[in-house]
Parts: C-alpha cells; sequence; structure tokens
C-alpha cells in the first residue's frame, strides 16, 4: 500500500508498506477514503514530540471502508463505511470506565500520561496513522462508528478531532448565559471551539490570530469578533480594555505547542526543542481572563516542562480545565447539531491534497501558505 | 465623568445582547445552554456504555520486547507495531525507558534519540535506490505554487520573524555533511598525491 512516512524533521515522502495485519482478535483494518492533516501533527512534523521515529505514518483524523476484521469483532463488517476517532481506547479500563476515553490505560505501553492515538509517535503508543491506505483500527467494537447514510464523508472525517475537540474545549469553560469567551487561535480547533461557544449561550465570542484569512473565517464561520494580535502592543491589555478591564469569563487555548507572538517563546520550543511546547497563548490566556474565570486548554502541547505562568492562574483563582477530547462521547449531539442546521464541519476545509503529495500538503499547512486552515488527504489520487 | 470600570464595583456592565438576539443571529444560539446536554457533563460518567464486551481485553502478542513506561505495572494489552527500536538511536530509546515520565532524562533522551534515528536513516538510505532528497520530502517547492511570498509579505504574520531559521534547521546539516565529505575526499587525494 502507499503511506506517507516520517523521515526525520520537515521531512515526509510516500513510501510502500505492506498492509497492516489484523494483531488482535478486536482489530478492523479499514480502507482510508479521506484522511486529514491535523495542525497537532505539525508538532510532529517539526521534531517536537519525543519518541517519533523515523519510518513511522502519521495521520489521526480519517474514515475509510472495513477491509478485514478480528474473530472477536462483532459490531462492524467487512464493506462498512466508518469513522474512526483519533483516540484509540479499549472500553474498559478504569478510566474509559467513566468516559475518559483519551486518558484509556491498555492501549499505550509507552507513557502513563496520554492514551493511545493514531500516528501519534511511540509517546503515545506506536500505532501508525491513517495518511495511508489502510490502517489498523484496534478495539474496533470500541471506537469506530458506521457513518450515517445522510452524513457527507468529509463532514465525518471533521468529527474525528478538530470539530468534537473544539466542541469538547467549549465545554471545558463552563460556559454559562452570557459569558464573554475568548478563544486564541483561528485554526480548525478555534473555529469550532467559538462556534461551539454560541450553542452553550455565549454573549460574546473573541476570537485571536495573527493569519487575516483565517480572522476572517472566525467572523464568517463562528460569527465572533476577532482581534490579530500584531495590530496590538500588548494583546492581554486590549482584551482587558474590551471586557471594561474584567477580563473574559472564559479562555480556550486552541493554538497549543507552536504558539506565536514572543520570538524567545516559539524558538526555544519549536526550533530548539528545550520546551514541550511554546506557552505564549496558553500564558495570555491565563492574563486575559478574570480573577475566578475558567482556562480551557485543547491546544496540545509535549510532555517536556513549559514555561507557563502559573503563579499568575493560582493567584487569580483559576480553574484550568484541558484533556485530549474523548471523541465518541460527542458524537450524538454533534449529530444532532449538523442535523439542525447549526455546524457545517466541512465549511473549514481549504485543500484536498492526493496522499502522493503529502510533503507539498505538509509544507503548505506548515508554512501558512495558500490562505489553507484544514486540509484533507485523499488516497488513491496521483 | 467617565464611568468606573466593572472590576471596580459589584455589577457587570458590560453591554450584551439580549438571549433573543443573539438566538435570532447565531444559528442554534444556547442550544446546549443546560449543562446537561453537554456530552462531557459531567466528566466522569461510571457505567457509560462503550461497546466494550470483555472485562480485561486479551492480550497482543509481543512480537519483540516492548519498550514500557516503568510507570506501568504490566505492559498494556493493546499497542503499536510501527517501527521496533533499531540501531544506535534504540539504544538509546531502550535506555530512556529506564527512566520514568517524571523524569527530564527520559524525554531529552528520547528527542536525542530522534535526531540520532533521522541521521541513521539518511545514511541507510544512500545505500538504497531510494535516497533521501531534502528538496522533495520537505515538499518546499510548492513556495513557488501556492504563493510563498504573497502569503508571507504584506500580511501581518508574527511567524515571518523566525520562519528563516527553518532552511537552516532543515537544510544546515545537509551542507555541513556535504562540506565534511568533500574535504575528506580532497584530504584523502592530497595524501595520495603525496
Amino acid at each position: 500500500m502507499r503511506a506517507m512516512v516520517y523521515r526525520g524533521p520537515y521531512k515526509v515522502r510516500v513510501e510502500e508498506k505492506d498492509i497492516p495485519k489484523i494483531e488482535h482478535p478486536n482489530d478492523a483494518i479499514v480502507r482510508v477514503s479521506r484522511g486529514a492533516i491535523c495542525g497537532s501533527d505539525l508538532h510532529l512534523y517539526h521534531g517536537m514530540m519525543p519518541d517519533t521515529r523515523v519510518g513511522m505514518t502519521f495521520g489521526h483524523e480519517f474514515v475509510g471502508t472495513v477491509h478485514d476484521v478480528g474473530s472477536s469483532v462483532q459490531n462492524l463488517a467487512v464493506g462498512d463505511r466508518v469513522m474512526v476517532p483519533f483516540n484509540v481506547y479499549c472500553g474498559s479500563c478504569y478510566f474509559c470506565a467513566r468516559g475518559l476515553y483519551s486518558n484509556c490505560h491498555n492501549v499505550n505501553p509507552n507513557a502513563t500520561a496520554v492514551g493511545g492515538i493514531y500516528g501519534y509517535s511511540h509517546t503515545c503508543g506506536g500505532y501508525d496513522g491513517g495518511q495511508a491506505e489502510f490502517v489498523r483500527v484496534p478495539f474496533a467494537d470500541v471506537g469506530p462508528s458506521k457513518i450515517p447514510d445522510w452524513m457527507d464523508e468529509e463532514d465525518a472525517v471533521l468529527l474525528t478531532d478538530a470539530c468534537p475537540t473544539g466542541y469538547f474545549g467549549a465545554q471545558l469553560g463552563d460556559i454559562v448565559e452570557g459569558d464573554t469567551v475568548v478563544v486564541f487561535g483561528a485554526g480548525p480547533v478555534g473555529l469550532f471551539a467559538a462556534k461551539s461557544a454560541w450553542l452553550m449561550g455565549a454573549g460574546r465570542v473573541i476570537v485571536i490570530d495573527h493569519l487575516e484569512y483565517r480572522l476572517e473565517k472566525a467572523r464568517s464561520f463562528a460569527h465572533a469578533e476577532t482581534f490579530n494580535f500584531t495590530d496590538y502592543k500588548d494583546i492581554v491589555v486590549q482584551l482587558k480594555k474590551e471586557t471594561d478591564y474584567l477580563g473574559a469569563d472564559v479562555v480556550i487555548d486552541a493554538v497549543g505547542a507552536e504558539a506565536d507572538g514572543n520570538f524567545l517563546q516559539h524558538v526555544t520550543a519549536s526550533k530548539l526543542k528545550l520546551q514541550g511546547g511554546s506557552p505564549i497563548a496558553l500564558n495570555w490566556a491565563i492574563d486575559s481572563v478574570r480573577k475566578g474565570g475558567t482556562v480551557s486548554v485543547v491546544g496540545a502541547y509535549g510532555p517536556i516542562f513549559s514555561a507557563v505562568k502559573f503563579g499568575d492562574a493560582m493567584n487569580k483563582g483559576l480553574t484550568m480545565r484541558m484533556n485530549q477530547c474523548p471523541v465518541k462521547r460527542q458524537w450524538p449531539r454533534l449529530f444532532e447539531h449538523i442535523r439542525n442546521g447549526y455546524l457545517k464541519p466541512s465549511d473549514i476545509v481549504t485543500h484536498r491534497i492526493p496522499l502522493e503529495h503529502i510533503a507539498e500538503g505538509y509544507h503548505i499547512f506548515s508554512a501558512k501558505l495558500d490562505n489553507i486552515i484544514k486540509p484533507l488527504v485523499v488516497a488513491g489520487q496521483s | 465623568m467617565t464611568e468606573t470600570a466593572t472590576p471596580y464595583i459589584a455589577g457587570k456592565r458590560t453591554p450584551k445582547k439580549s438571549a433573543d438576539d443573539l438566538r435570532a443571529q447565531i444559528p442554534g444560539w444556547g442550544a446546549d445552554l443546560d449543562p446537561a446536554d453537554r456530552p462531557s457533563y459531567p466528566r466522569e460518567q461510571p457505567g457509560i456504555e462503550t461497546g466494550a464486551h470483555w472485562d480485561f481485553p486479551e492480550r497482543q502478542p509481543e512480537k519483540w520486547p516492548r519498550e514500557r513506561s516503568i510507570e506501568h505495572a504490566v505492559l498494556p494489552p493493546v499497542f503499536g507495531t510501527s517501527t521496533p527500536p533499531a540501531g544506535v538511536s534504540g539504544a538509546i530509546r531502550r535506555y530512556a525507558y529506564k527512566y520514568s515520565e517524571g523524569r527530564a532524562a527520559h524525554w531529552l533522551l528520547l528527542v536525542a534519540a530522534d535526531r540520532v534515528d533521522a541521521w541513521e536513516h539518511h545514511l541507510k538510505s544512500f545505500a538504497t535506490l531510494h535516497p533521501d532528497n531534502p528538496f522533495t520530502e520537505t515538499g518546499v517547492a510548492s513556495e513557488f505554487r501556492r504563493h510563498g511570498l504573497s502569503s508571507r509579505y504584506g500580511q501581518k504574520r508574527a511567524d515571518v520573524n523566525h520562519q528563516w531559521i527553518d532552511p537552516i534547521i532543515v537544510g544546515g546539516p545537509w551542507i555541513l555533511a556535504a562540506i565534511g565529505i568533500g574535504a575528506a575526499f580532497k584530504a584523502l587525494r592530497k595524501q595520495r598525491s603525496a
């Protein structure tokens, strides 16, 4: 089969690999029809995530058709069209039994602090991902779901991570009616978080970024007020002014490890790998939320220490809530929102990259060329 | 007279649109106003139905001694089988797993192994019919097809001030390696002709 493989920082290519095999009775093998490159894949691509091995196939957002199933699989059959959450999880450990699917303890030997994620380094379990023609999907009776007949395949692929993660980020904010919600980051997760904040009754939604074309999308797609932080000497002060010096009730960090806005923080994290992530957005979140407010973190950070302003968080009495999203828990409600016309996930798709051209896809996304917001990966096209 | 800003008084003065206005303007506004409608509320839901039909999953065969965190009591039953550790980078990785996730040594050794791994594979690739090609593998040709200049300049992007570092990170080691090989070749020729 054809598959993307990592060749070292900033380098990927497409190679012939063996089609994955059933390795456990509850495995399925899925033939991928649509994948995606996630902003968090760029952390791997840039060499930031420890134990990212040359030869690994990335990709934790994908949908496709069941090609083969293991002997104990009951809920799926060959030929079913399926959407697969980015979480690999067993459904039966202490954490899964409480709904914390992203914190599963039975799928990742390499680390206890994080669950399993497809194509996301050995730190997340060492699973090859879905930027390929085929992918092994463990616990086929637990993770994947059949794609409803009415659902567009491109909406389905956005429901495997970006959309539920944004929706989950808004939930972590514990938004109450009339709250002012600030979202750092107008990438896919930030756009969905902003959109979701309205569903939860926000009174104002403000999105911050430095890419004008993404802020335009935040206005049109998520009905948000927007600020380009490069227009202001200090975005925190600007947000204080915007909120009558109170600060926002809820701030969502939808940026994560490669935040821009402070040269030293960015370079020490993204380029020199001396921090697990560049916590610029997180520090701005801590400083721009009101005392007693809530900071929700759904931006991804690596496991190495980061220079977070924890003293301000403590002194302000903040509630800080965070996690990788337990995707499948979000699906039933998100399906309703899509059917009701409140949400159209594929509206944020800007690029469809053939698998064979994935090196260029990564570069375009990494360098933010061509007004890119969300690139999908299409297998089987040249 | 300027009004006193909100935090200095008890009331929240920032003008807000009414719920009715917002409902009229924003599709779905307030649909999840009730926390009970939010799927991750409460965060932990003991007894949630997951589809699992086992108390503990069957064990997947361990085809090589699987490196694992020493914070795990046992090897988890299911795991990824991509890219087993090999070579010098593999030795560093296996050593890194002697430290817990709480130790910086664990992560810093893994990052070091990643860099070694990349160079092991670059060198190995030159003995194959498919050597690494930093030009195609970085996708840098898209700069010409996807508006590399106009996407960056004349915009208010904060990342332009550090993007110049990327070619150094990617190309620098290749250039240094080429200079090193050239110097070694030259020295060898000089030695032979002497």
